[in-house]
């Protein structure tokens, strides 16, 4: 065994920068031309095609894979990005398995859906790659409408509204645009800084300024942006992370997953980043699998993804957690953290709780469990900060803990729309995100010019 | 085990596979290892006059159409006769029919249509003890433009003429091969047993352009910028050469007339197909030139196990079993009700049938039943025209079920009639006859 790997605690380059830069490279290297087109002789042309369905922004995918299999990529992205400006992003990061390909005729047929996911890659790559620009804004209304957050809400509302001929100015609290995709994405779903290339591309319709370092709550507040322009969409992100409210959770080492995935899509130095030898994840999503295979790409020894539930309960689909289990990441259930363990103020293991399900509700059993561990990530949900909208004047309608809107993406409050994460309806995914913000800027242009 | 062996106007082969006369039989080395492969025969590369040979184009000689993953469904070309020396061809054909005696070795001859030409090259090919001659009719391109091909298998009188010399001249069974590139493809058979040929072979390639390249506007094959139609082939023309088939075999001048099946021959199911439309046998030329020689092994196989399923013991309990079945429009029985079925256990729901329903036939197909994405026949409205069978993509997932008599018709709210009646007595037909024409009997 390489000594670096057996090193104890959290320390860097446990691998070579060259066993680094494959570990992170590209999950799925996009389809050459030849694969492309194999690929999509597959598609059936479904009548009202289930994978169209199940796309939460309802590309026509039928259409845009027959345009492929003509030799008409350009055609395809168009078809794509008429629905979903983002395409090229979901394209990478997309739960396909649960989405458009688990609805995939082929699928139920063979077991083997269409490789919808990287078709749409191919086109938006192609497009991307000739920096086609599709839409031109229409004439301008002299409309002014905020947004607030650059990630794919903020921006696929900022496009629609461009495109109608408004002008947005988008406020980012961040040094860059992109919200999760740029932050929060694992880094092998999105390289070669493909999210500031869509923030480009996106941009490209013209129309659409965005102010940097400008945080709702703190740098402005909601009645000023309401006061200001005609109209408002809310696309911000999830601030806050849950807590374990296992004790001793403050030693040195226990970080917030999030961080961790930011910090790894940031940095340029793979071998600068530090990881455990031995890393738990607490947590059942996607937080949670692209957190600890990550932290197994940088060289961690051991890495545990303890979930409280069962298998079938986790929000990372099977796919997920097969990465995770293919990339040597060991997931247990029905374990629940009770207290991190620390000497002198540093992690040095995990007590976990056996759970059972006792009526409807999850208990401890009262076994626990010790896990070694100089690392542990939190990864059990964010939430939205809702101080943020403090100050505003009228309060704003909240459901679950997140602003509350309508089938349109309106809010309680007059002129102001929300989307993305912050917002009650639609699952935490880019590409519900990205059909909100479309479908709130179409009620926005139908507002304003009603 | 089926016994395969086939004698095909009295030329013996242990298949009835053979290779066509084209690029697969141009020479000793190709057609050695077609036999070695397993093939029942070849018809050797059409031979042309003694003299300087025939020369072809240098650039692409082949355009296609493909299916879905790159499958080649249509091959088209303009490549001529044998390019090379008359002696040579003569000489080859010699030495491989004697190291392989028990397969059938054809010469397939296109010289000018003058008395002089047939009467010359007939005895030359005679001396290589060939087991006949094909005479060569058809091809589309490039010859005909030269009188010969295509140009004498246009015209019945140049057809019957030829094979009457050489039936003159030669001792050789003789089998005319015809060109489809005509309007009816009886009257170029009927002159050819008027000339006193053995038999038929059919059908050459169709004239086509396989496709436009859409940068320089050439058709393809595009020689240099240009291009010039070509012959078409493949499994894209099988439907074309099963109905010319059917009609020679079928015509009361031409019945018993044996053919050698030609066109798209892919597997040993579309051999199957030839030989119960009439086809004493077939020969392969384009499926060869896609997978290579092994292909004739699954044909083989694969005859030979529909027989022993079906209980046929030789070639003869299959040909021509289905020609009876064979009969025009008129003499259908409109009588025959049939509906789809669609198989629920096996649909996929890609909704295809119910499209091509919609949109393009009789609305008899759902699309959602109680808010579910279903599929399923409305009897009412189903006419029994096949097309979401053709659509599906699921084999045997849709069926069409005839309705017995006795039976409603949802549709026309009609109880099905037990007798068969024809278009010659139904009432719309202002030339209606009182009692159905007879047609004989279905043979299965």
């Amino acid at each position: 065994m390489d000594a670096r790997l057996s090193r104890e605690g959290i320390v860097g380059a446990r691998l070579s920068p060259a066993q680094l830069a494959e570990n992170f490279a590209d999950l799925h290297p996009p389809l050459d031309r030849h694969e492309a087109l194999v690929e999509s002789d597959r598609c059936y042309f479904c009548y009202d095609a289930p994978c169209m369905q199940a796309c939460p922004t309802s590309i026509d995918i039928p259409l845009f894979i027959r345009e492929i299999s003509t030799g008409n990529a350009v055609g395809a992205a168009k078809t794509i990005f008429d629905q979903n400006i983002m395409g090229g992003m979901c394209a990478r990061v997309c739960p396909t398995e649960t989405l458009c390909e688990e609805a995939c005729v082929r699928e139920i047929a063979e077991g083997k859906p269409v490789k919808i996911g990287m078709l749409q890659r191919y086109a938006t790559d192609i497009a991307m790659a000739q920096n086609k620009q599709f839409y031109n804004r229409a004439p301008s209304t002299g409309k002014r409408v905020a947004v607030v957050g650059a990630g794919p809400a903020g921006l696929a509302a900022a496009h629609r509204l461009s495109m109608h001929g408004h002008d947005v100015t988008i406020f980012e609290g961040r040094p860059k645009a992109g919200g999760l995709n740029e932050y929060g994405i694992a880094t092998y779903k999105s390289t070669n800084d493909f999210a500031q290339a869509e923030v480009d591309y996106v941009l490209g319709i013209g129309g659409i300024e965005i102010k940097h370092g400008r945080m709702l709550g703190r740098d402005f507040s909601l009645s000023e942006l309401t006061a200001d322009y005609d109209a408002v969409f809310l696309g911000m992100g999830l601030a806050g992370v849950n807590a374990l409210r296992a004790e001793g959770e403050d030693a040195a080492g226990t970080e917030n997953a999030v961080d961790f995935i930011a910090a790894l899509r940031q940095a340029e130095d793979k071998t600068v980043l530090p990881i455990g030898r031995r890393v738990v994840v607490i947590g059942g999503g996607m937080t949670a699998i692209d957190a600890a295979i990550q932290a197994k790409l940088l060289g961690a020894d051991e890495v545990t993804i303890a979930y409280r539930r069962a298998k079938e309960n986790m929000n990372a689909s099977e796919y997920e957690q097969d990465l995770a289990t293919a990339n040597g990441v060991v997931i247990r259930h029905w374990l629940a953290p009770k207290r991190v363990l620390n000497e002198g103020g540093k992690v040095v293991g995990l007590e976990l709780e056996y759970t059972i399900i006792d009526g409807d509700r999850l208990a401890g059993t009262g076994e626990t469990l010790a896990i070694e561990a100089d690392q542990v990530f939190r990864a059990i949900g964010q939430s939205f900060r809702p101080e943020v909208l403090n100050g505003s004047g009228a309060s704003t309608a909240f459901e679950g803990g997140k602003i509350r809107i309508d089938a349109e993406g309106r809010t309680s409050l007059a002129k102001v729309w929300a989307g993305g994460d912050c917002v009650s309806l639609g699952e935490d995914l880019t590409v519900s995100a990205t059909a909100q913000g479309r479908d709130a800027a179409e009620s926005i242009h139908k507002s304003l010019m009603g | 085990m089926a016994d395969i062996r086939n004698n095909f106007i009295g030329i013996k082969s242990p298949n009835p596979f053979w290779l066509a006369s084209a690029p697969p039989t141009d020479k000793a080395y190709n057609v050695i290892r077609a036999f070695q492969a397993g093939w029942g025969g070849v018809v050797w590369k059409t031979l042309g006059e003694e003299g300087p040979p025939v020369v072809n184009v240098n650039g692409p000689r082949y355009g296609a159409i493909w299916g879905a993953d790159r499958r080649l469904l249509g091959l088209n070309n303009i490549e001529l006769i044998t390019d090379r020396q008359l002696q040579l061809n003569l000489q080859e054909m010699k030495q491989v029919k004697k190291a392989w005696p028990d397969r059938a070795l054809i010469a397939s001859i296109m010289v000018p249509c003058e008395e002089e030409s047939w009467k010359a090259i007939l005895p030359l090919v005679e001396e290589t003890e060939c087991d006949g001659i094909e005479l060569n009719f058809g091809c589309p391109h490039g010859m005909s433009e030269r009188g010969m091909g295509a140009a004498v298998g246009q015209v019945p009188e140049y057809i019957e003429m030829v094979a009457r010399w050489c039936k003159q001249y030669s001792r050789m069974p003789v089998i005319v091969k015809l060109t489809p590139n005509i309007t009816d493809i009886r009257y170029p058979a009927r002159a050819a047993k008027r000339g006193g040929a053995d038999a038929v072979s059919l059908i050459n390639t169709i004239s086509s352009i396989t496709s436009v390249n859409l940068d320089s506007f050439s058709p393809e094959p595009s020689i240099d910028g240009r291009g010039s139609h070509g012959g078409y082939c493949g499994p894209a023309v099988k439907p074309i050469a099963l109905n010319m088939v059917a009609e020679i075999a079928r015509d009361p001048e031409t019945h018993g007339l044996p053919i050698s099946g030609i066109g798209g021959v892919t597997t040993w199911r579309d051999a199957a197909e030839f030989l119960a439309l009439g086809a004493g046998n077939v020969q392969v030329c384009t499926a060869a030139m896609t997978y290579g020689f092994k292909i004739v092994q699954e044909m083989i196989e694969g005859l030979k196990n529909w027989m022993d399923e079906k209980g046929h013991a030789t070639l003869d309990d299959v040909i021509g079993r289905a020609t009876p079945n064979v009969t025009d429009w008129q003499y259908l029985n409109l009588n025959y009700v049939t509906k789809a079925h669609i198989n629920q256990d096996l649909c996929i729901k890609c909704g295809r049938c119910h499209i091509a329903c919609e949109d393009t036939s009789h609305q008899a197909i759902t699309n959602i039943v109680d808010g579910l994405r279903h599929f399923e026949v409305i009897e009412e409205e189903c006419v029994g025209c096949n097309l979401c069978v053709n659509v599906c993509p699921v084999q045997d997932c849709i069926d069409m079920v005839p309705l017995a008599a006795g039976q409603l018709d949802k549709r026309t709210e009609k109880v099905v009639s037990p007798v068969y009646a024809n278009w010659t007595q139904h009432p719309n037909n202002p030339m209606h006859k009182p009692a159905p024409v007879q047609v004989p009997e279905p043979a299965e």
